[in-house]
């Protein structure tokens, strides 16, 4: 309670500030370090292309806490003109249709030219709704990828230039790399929920929920707790158990990274905007890029993997004026070249494929090997009902109960099948009492 | 004992005095206390759009909810764990710098700095000395044989955060503790000491007994503390995990509401919370406090 009175009185303080000529338009985000600074660059930079409208970015801390503080603001009337909301937040915006300013309508509203087809089609769908309409604009988003230690891998015996491909070569080059000492342990892995859970379905075009991951509306079921997901959460326990696979903790597993860079793991699966992080960490070694792996036995083909990150929320309330400046700057977002920059230096993927058209003119790829993995995992071939990506509201929460259900199977509390069983029970839970609170 | 009385003719000053600390009281303790008593009436959506009144629901789910009971008794082992181990620390500590004389002041400053900390920096803190890959503590535990892991051991999650919240309450129950000991009549140990009694002695039968209305009010205190105040802490160290061994009533408000914007469940829950403390704190003032020598 406390806490929604003090958000307002900031909400407050922070509209008193602005009223300067240009009109304003405050953008809530929640990138620090690195990315903050470079989207702070981006704003700077269409500020300066013209002079009528004034993006002014607010960072508001990790993505739970912009997603909370933007709907407290919106409750006291204080919101922002867009806030940046990250993609498990999804389910909760499209479901405030009265918050909402759609994206597309946004862009016809005001005139600017705003063509769905010029985005990637995997980025794009995740956002849109059942007629194919962008409800958000796509600004960061990711996809899961394998790092691995080339220097440990030539220690170990093995060929630094051949990433594994399935999780068999995953298991047996472990298993050298641990008994040859090159490494402590074989892999890790960031986003126990995002890339061995809700990843590891959409590759092998497994469903991680009824009614099409959700897109099919709020009156859907998880049923992640198939024998695939199964299989493969009681090899992550037995991996374990043998020291080939170590745990980096809930939500991100920040413990992940830590032990990729002190080379106590030789193999990590993190996001591919990891990747500036990865090549600035890896002072001592040269890092390796490689899609995710698969099961060979359960899919010949793996599919497209599904996106992270984040997209532009509109919020209604504002005057005329203000959704005119966030449709200029929407464009100005779109353009390739800015696309293009903010693509390169992060590791999000490009957006649209301008972006990766000049990447590929540029000469990009070929010389920063390794860059364009995750563009092509995630749009080999063509997206099921299993791989375009998920929707369920609450879905923080259950990305929350799948992590302590994880844990409760590496501390031997349950097996791989209970720990799944329950993780869909409580979530299920989760989506009956999203579907009564938005259904009324 | 004579006092003086000063009276006042005005029937309105008392009131316009009162009124500042009412207003406070009335717009941030009563005010969101009533709304939250209301919301956990209701079902809403984050952005409150549409409001159904749903009676008790939210507290029969909970009541239901076999995480939450388990939420309900792992918060009774912190409060009481953390309650203990600083209060009985703070009273040995304060009572080894009584019997100094010279250097009193100096420890009593050192031992005061961790109150100075910000809840969130201990936790960091302590999350640090014990981080699994790079922490000092892990390194001597091992030794020892033990593999500290408190990413997936949860009582060893539950060791670190009664560590870090203790540790930063054990200043608090020093500095009070300390001041109820020097206010203990010199005349009363001196004559216990002519009767033969030694320091130990004198401290379980004279001091301890005297210092029994500090320590009801730090009791209430340090279990008040603990049950809200040890949310940073929380967060900053093991985010309620693993698999929820460190969740407690404060922290799982948070995470329901905060995080998972389910505003009804989490006013309900905090309804709750206020009533566990309402209870403990009526049962310490209706029953400990007959036992205590004011």
């Amino acid at each position: 309670m406390l806490k929604k009175l003090s958000m307002a009185a900031f909400a407050v303080a922070l509209s008193a500030t602005s009223s300067l000529a240009a009109t304003e338009v405050t953008w809530w985000h929640a990138m620090g370090g690195e990315l903050g600074k470079k989207l702070e660059e981006i704003a700077q930079k269409f500020n300066e292309s013209q002079t009528d409208y004034k993006v002014v970015p607010v960072y508001k801390g990790s993505y739970p806490e912009t997603l909370t503080a933007a709907i407290a603001a919106f409750r006291a009337k204080q919101q922002p003109a867009i806030v940046q909301v990250f993609e498990v937040g999804t389910g909760t915006m499209m479901a405030a249709k009265g918050a909402v300013y759609p994206v597309y309508k946004l862009m016809a509203d005001e005139g600017e030219t705003f063509d769905p087809k010029t985005f990637l089609a995997p980025v794009t769908g995740y956002y849109s709704d059942t007629e194919g309409n962008i409800l958000s604009l796509p600004f960061n988003s990711s996809t899961p990828i394998m790092y691995y230690n080339k220097d440990v891998f030539k220690k170990a015996g093995l060929d630094p230039e051949v990433a594994p491909k399935t999780w068999k070569e995953v298991e047996e080059f472990s298993k050298k790399i641990v008994s040859s000492g090159a490494a402590k342990c074989g892999f890790t892995s960031a986003w126990i929920t995002w890339v061995q859970t809700e990843n590891l379905s959409a590759i092998h075009d497994k469903p991680f929920g009824t009614l099409q991951n959700g897109f099919g509306g709020v009156k859907s079921e998880f049923n992640f707790n198939g024998p695939l997901q199964v299989k493969h959460w009681a090899n992550l326990k037995k991996w374990q158990d043998e020291g080939l696979f170590k745990y980096g903790g809930p939500v991100g597993g920040d413990q992940a990274a830590t032990m990729f860079y002190a080379q106590e793991c030789a193999i990590t699966m993190n996001s591919s905007a990891g990747r500036a992080g990865v090549i600035n960490n890896a002072k001592t070694f040269t890092p390796g890029f490689a899609p995710l792996p698969y099961y060979d036995d359960e899919i010949k083909e793996p599919k497209n993997s599904i996106i992270g990150g984040a997209t532009l929320w509109v919020l209604n309330g504002k005057d005329k004026a203000t959704y005119k400046g966030v449709a200029k700057f929407f464009s100005y977002l779109s353009k390739a070249e800015v696309q293009a920059d903010w693509h390169q230096f992060t590791g999000y993927l490009p957006i649209t494929n301008a972006a990766y058209d000049l990447g590929q003119t540029q000469g990009y790829y070929g010389k920063n090997p390794g860059s364009d993995i995750a563009i092509k995992q995630i749009t080999r071939g063509t997206p099921s009902d299993n791989s375009k990506g998920l929707r369920f509201g609450n879905f923080t929460q259950v990305r929350t109960i799948v992590d302590e259900e994880f844990q409760a199977l590496l501390a031997n509390k349950k097996d791989a099948k209970q720990a799944l069983d329950s993780a869909v029970q409580r979530g299920n839970a989760l989506l009956r009492e999203f579907e009564a609170a938005n259904s009324n | 004992m004579d006092t003086k009385r000063t009276t006042f003719n005005n029937r309105l000053l008392p009131y316009l005095l009162l009124a500042p600390q009412l207003a406070i009281t009335l717009i941030f303790f009563i005010w969101p206390a009533a709304q939250a008593v209301k919301s956990s009436f209701e079902r809403e959506d984050p952005f409150g759009f549409s409001t159904v009144f749903v009676g008790l629901a939210h507290y029969q789910q909970l009541l239901a909810d076999p995480n939450y009971l388990d939420s309900l008794w792992r918060t009774a082992v912190f409060a009481v764990s953390v309650t203990l181990l600083s209060m009985v620390l703070g009273l040995a500590f304060a009572a080894a710098v009584d019997r100094l004389t010279r250097t009193s002041k100096v420890y009593t400053t050192l031992l005061v700095w961790p109150y100075a900390v910000a809840p969130v920096v201990a936790g960091v803190l302590w999350w640090f000395l014990f981080n699994t890959s790079t922490g000092l503590l892990p390194f001597f535990l091992e030794r020892f044989g033990i593999l500290w892991d408190h990413d997936l051991n949860g009582t060893h999650a539950m060791i670190l955060i009664i560590i870090a919240a203790a540790w930063k309450q054990i200043s608090y129950n020093f500095l009070f503790f300390l001041a109820g000991l020097q206010s203990v009549p010199q005349a009363l140990m001196e004559a216990a000491a002519i009767d033969g009694s030694g320091p130990v002695k004198r401290f379980f039968t004279i001091s301890l007994p005297l210092l029994s209305p500090t320590t009801f009010f730090l009791f209430i205190i340090n279990v008040n503390y603990t049950m809200f105040d040890t949310f940073p802490i929380v967060d900053a160290t093991t985010g309620g995990g693993p698999a929820q061994a460190t969740t407690t009533l404060v922290y799982k408000v948070y995470q329901d509401g905060y995080v998972g914007l389910n505003l009804g469940s989490s006013s309900a829950q905090s309804v709750l919370l206020m009533l566990i403390v309402m209870l403990l704190t009526f049962v310490q003032f209706r029953f400990v406090e007959r036992r205590v020598q004011y």
